[in-house]
């Protein structure tokens, strides 16, 4: 854990030296998928117990609106306070569902996950308070009681989510790596046997569920942040997709592949969509099945055997 | 009474469309355990190649009612040049993966067709009008409907009849029924497995081109014709229950009633009067309204 | 004042370096169900504008070589997939592309989100086509600009059309798409004809899916509660198969069916769209535009290029272009014949007035950010002879007939009873 725990802040140190240096369109672009990635991450956790959620976008949309909500009517402008209120708000929205959610397996478990966001959609849509399809925008937040200039604006929101981000990764290794996170991958492998073991299987499956909620929500209130705008799209179909391909593109082996094939697909669709305005999207649809096909365990898969080779 | 009969006939006339649909996606499942998002982009498909046909038989001075024709013939060639293509190019290569895994080929799949699309047929709009006007208007409780609506009934109860028939009835189908059940027992049976794969989903795909062809008529052929096909024929399939036909035929009418309802009665509530459907269905019945529970391995 | 500083930049215009050029990034949907109908057009009518402005070759005042003689260098970006795509696409286009300006936008959503990232990166934006009105009523912005009319004037034309030609109507069924443009237009007209027409009851309210496709059952529902008027906001492919699926279902015979936005399905549809429908083109565009040397040859333009004339889309697309030029070589000439920044690009446009094919724009509104335009509504008429729909009746509004003055919302002002409007 202590080693975990150092490889985090040297990663952190890091990546807020290097954001001094890159690009502000890069910064960005790291910003979003960084936010992304704890989507993304809360299915990686979901998957190490053998489920696939096609509905992220409820929770990324959930923790979004309640950010962006608590910013505009309450008047809450602290940035730490809006990523906690997205990831509350999520996960209050989550909890309900979390006991039945545990009984589901596979595409079914995949299915109820898309229904239940693609509801939340239906809602968004029609709510013309909240700016109906349209949706409505947010004032830049401030972070620790200072508002934020201009210039700045770009690395500190930078500076915030990849902090956060590395927080929330750090503790999601530690709890992979605790009794209870490696009880998932026993229930990926053979449920029943778990079951006999002794072990809740629906307690942490519920659990995983409301976990991967909150870290939706953190991710939507800061993407939201980052954006300065929120529309129904974040709870669309498509949305839940992306996260879904970003988390079997990075594999559930490691953590950090999860933000690494984040940033990948940010990039490649920016490029492609720069670039090749009228068929952005064959390259994107190409680049998945190649993906797909090639590395077949994730990204994290190339991760490990890098380090393996490295430290037989 | 009126009423009634109005909301009866809008609701059975959009079931049978999206049953058409549905059919295809749920067949693909039932054999391939795909759940195919690029069903919507083989539906379009179908509906440009149609318009291609019409075209044709028109600049040949074929006499209107032959434009029938063009629309299945242009379904044919989508599932007999495009489906095999997918499967045998694409899919083969991933089976044995967890199914999460194909609904993501499937969607990666969708994002090329849908530019492929565009760079066969372009963006500007193609009207097949020709067949819509053929079987003239019919009165139905006051009101007057299109007469090839209605023979869109037709066509579905078919379609169904037919498949039903087919994997119930015929060798053939009881070996597909067969591979449905287990692939393996299937293959150690002697069964050509990899060639059952390729015609189901070739039937399942010219059923999602069917759907298409026939819509061609009433609709303008564009971009953004796939969107919205895919995610009712989803819902429609959730609630019958995955791989079934009964449940298709059901999910349809239930989805089909429940918007004509709506929209006669309470229309805001069309959004998401299909979803709401679709999560509570999965909450009482998970598997569907018609799928057996599998027996869990240990 | 403008002569002067025509005259002055026309001096500089010289001394900009033959290989300077402006990068001009264009957003605008290039697949998806806004293609066909909005952005590829769009698309288009830039892409021949854009050639005539580099062979300078467009009539004056717009005839200088490119922007002030700097060639114009055009980015295009597919703006389908959502705002969040928009957002992050928009900061490469300024950061990585490093494009002088951006061109862009039809969703409402999309244009929602962009301005304030424009606006945070302090760099300038024109929102060339969305309707919604929110933009500049509830957001204030500096390098954000709109130059076309927002969506209230083609629902207020709508009904003071039907009011100036006496058509009389006292029930109104509404179908219009489930999504903030159709609801902002439903309640636009309803709010405009509760002012002109007292009395008049709302029946039926549909709201269609966006990309439904099937509206059998709405026809039906249309049909058995038939109102006088029917009013609709549909445009693109949804529209085209309402139209396909209600003519032989005689929806058009039994009410007299208004659209807001429908020019652009005309060409397509040919003899398929029903004769008397009474429709707006958001704008005097297409067949409605005013005759002028500067239309005809906007006119002759793009039909030569595309064989078929130019509807809303590409209409907006122009006079966008138009206004980004005058306003960039204002700029110049200002910066002492130098390239513009931003900032100074957008003083020059501020509040500024130019002439397009369509009219006049003039930005009145939103402190000098939202342009107001002339309009027109006529009424479909198929002639055999020309094998093409033509529109008859058609009937003018000054801007300031179907606009807000500026710093009223649009809402409130059709409520108070159009205060201020001057229509003659």
């Amino acid at each position: 854990m202590k080693k975990t725990a150092a490889m985090g802040l040297a990663v952190l140190a890091a990546l807020l030296a290097g954001g001094l240096l890159a690009p502000k369109w890069l910064l960005f672009l790291v910003t979003m998928s960084a936010a992304n990635g704890l989507v993304s991450l809360g299915i990686v956790l979901m998957m190490r117990g053998g489920v696939v959620s096609f509905g992220q976008g409820l929770v990324f949309a959930a923790g979004g609106y309640a950010a962006a909500l608590v910013s505009n009517k309450l008047g809450v402008s602290d940035a730490l306070l809006l990523a906690a209120a997205g990831g509350g708000a999520a996960v209050l929205l989550a909890a309900p569902f979390a006991p039945l959610l545990a009984r589901y397996r596979g595409i079914f478990f995949a299915m109820l996950t898309l229904a239940l966001s693609m509801v939340l959609y239906g809602v968004l849509m029609k709510s013309e308070s909240l700016g109906g399809s349209d949706g409505f925008n947010m004032r830049r937040p401030t972070l620790l009681g200072f508002s934020i200039p201009d210039a700045w604006s770009g690395y500190a929101l930078y500076a915030l989510v990849v902090t956060i981000a590395v927080l929330l990764s750090t503790a999601a290794r530690v709890y992979f790596d605790s009794a209870r996170g490696l009880v998932a991958l026993a229930i990926r492998e053979n449920e029943l046997r778990v079951e006999y073991l002794g072990a809740s299987v629906r307690r942490v499956m519920a659990l995983d569920f409301v976990l991967a909620a909150f870290l939706g929500g953190v991710g939507g209130a800061l993407a939201v942040m980052a954006l300065g705008h929120i529309e129904p799209q974040f709870s669309y179909w498509t949305t839940s997709g992306e996260f879904v391909f970003v988390s079997i593109l990075a594999g559930h082996h490691s953590v950090a592949a999860v933000f690494a094939a984040s940033l990948v697909l940010e990039l490649v669709r920016s490029f492609s969509s720069a670039y090749f305005p009228n068929t952005w999207q064959l390259a994107l649809g190409l680049f998945l099945l190649i993906v797909i096909r090639f590395l077949p365990k994730g990204l994290g898969s190339l991760f490990n055997r890098f380090s393996r080779q490295a430290a037989p | 009474m009126n009423t009634a009969l109005t909301i009866l006939a809008d609701g059975v006339a959009y079931a049978s469309w999206l049953f058409i649909v549905a059919l295809g996606l749920t067949l693909v499942f039932g054999v391939l355990k795909i759940l195919n998002v690029a069903h919507g982009s083989f539906y379009a498909v179908g509906a440009y190649a149609a318009a291609t046909f019409v075209a044709w038989f028109a600049t040949w001075g074929f006499a209107p009612w032959l434009s029938l024709i063009a629309l299945l013939l242009g379904s044919v060639a989508v599932a007999a040049l495009l489906a095999p293509l997918t499967e045998r190019g694409l899919l083969r290569v991933f089976y044995g993966r967890d199914e999460v895994l194909l609904v993501l080929v499937t969607y990666a799949l969708f994002l090329v067709l849908e530019d492929l699309m565009k760079l066969v047929w372009g963006v500007n709009p193609y009207f097949v009008t020709a067949p819509y006007g053929l079987f003239g208007n019919v009165q139905i409780g006051g009101q007057s409907y299109v007469g090839y609506d209605l023979a869109l009934v037709a066509v579905a109860i078919t379609c169904g009849l037919g498949v039903w028939w087919g994997l119930n009835r015929t060798r053939a189908g009881k070996v597909v029924l067969a591979v449905i059940h287990s692939a393996e027992i299937a293959a150690s049976m002697g069964v050509n497995v990899g060639r059952v794969y390729t015609f189901a989903f070739m039937f399942g795909i010219f059923l999602a081109a069917l759907g298409g062809a026939l819509t061609a008529p009433m609709i303008s052929v564009q971009p953004g014709v796939s969107v919205a096909v895919v995610i009712v024929s989803f819902a429609v399939v959730i609630i019958g229950g995955l791989g079934s036909i009964e449940g298709a035929a059901i999910g349809a009418l239930i989805v089909g009633m429940a918007r004509s309802l709506a929209v006669h009665t309470w229309p805001p509530a069309e959004l998401f009067s299909i979803y709401a459907a679709m999560a509570v269905v999965l909450i009482f019945r998970p598997e569907g309204l018609f799928q057996r529970v599998k027996a869990r391995r240990i | 004042m403008r002569i002067i500083a025509l005259a002055v930049s026309c001096l500089f215009a010289a001394s900009a370096s033959a290989q300077e050029t402006f990068k001009l990034g264009i957003v605008s949907f290039l697949s998806g169900p806004a293609a066909e109908s909005f952005g590829v057009p769009a698309v288009n009518g830039a892409k021949v504008v854009l050639e005539a402005f580099n062979k300078g070759q467009a009539p004056a005042p717009y005839n200088k070589t490119g922007f002030g003689g700097m060639r114009i260098e055009p980015v295009f970006v597919d703006e389908n997939g959502g705002a969040t795509k928009q957002v992050q696409e928009l900061r490469n286009l300024y950061d990585r592309e490093k494009v002088d300006a951006v061109v862009g936008y039809v969703g409402s959503g999309d244009c929602l989100a962009v301005a304030p990232a424009a606006e945070e990166m302090k760099k300038f934006l024109i929102l060339y086509d969305c309707g919604t009105p929110r933009i500049f009523e509830d957001g204030q912005y500096r390098y954000v600009f709109r130059t076309a009319s927002h969506a209230v004037m083609d629902n207020v034309a709508l009904a003071r059309y039907l009011k100036a030609r006496g058509i009389k109507f006292s029930t109104v069924n509404y179908i219009n798409q489930d999504y903030a443009w159709g609801h902002d237009s439903r309640n636009d007209f309803k709010a405009a004809a509760a002012q002109l027409f007292p009395g008049v009851k709302n029946q039926a309210d549909l709201l269609p899916k966006f990309g439904a496709g099937q509206y059998g059952t709405e026809i039906s529902a249309l049909l058995s509660q038939p109102a006088e008027l029917t009013h609709s906001s549909l445009w693109g492919g949804d529209l085209q198969a309402f139209i396909l699926q209600a003519a032989p279902r005689d929806l058009f015979k039994k009410t007299q069916v208004v659209f807001s936005a429908a020019d652009h399905v005309l060409p397509g549809l040919g003899d398929r769209m029903p004769d008397g429908v009474i429709l707006g083109a958001r704008g005097a565009y297409g067949l409605m535009s005013p005759k002028s040397a500067l239309n005809d040859w906007w006119w002759k333009l793009y039909s030569d290029a595309y064989k078929t004339y130019p509807v809303q889309a590409p209409y907006r697309m122009v006079q966008s272009l138009l206004g980004l030029k005058l306003a960039v070589e204002k700029a110049m000439a200002a910066n002492g014949g130098k390239k513009p920044t931003g900032e100074q690009i957008a003083a020059a446009l501020k509040g500024s007035e130019w002439e397009s094919p369509a009219g006049k724009i003039r930005m009145a509104l939103g402190d000098g950010h939202q342009a107001v335009q002339d309009t027109a509504i006529g009424r479909t008429k198929y002639d055999a002879a020309k094998k093409m729909v033509t529109l008859v009746d058609i009937q003018r509004f000054n801007a300031d007939c179907v606009n807000p003055p500026n710093g009223v919302k649009g809402e409130d002002w059709i409520k108070g009873g159009f205060k201020g409007a001057k229509c003659d």
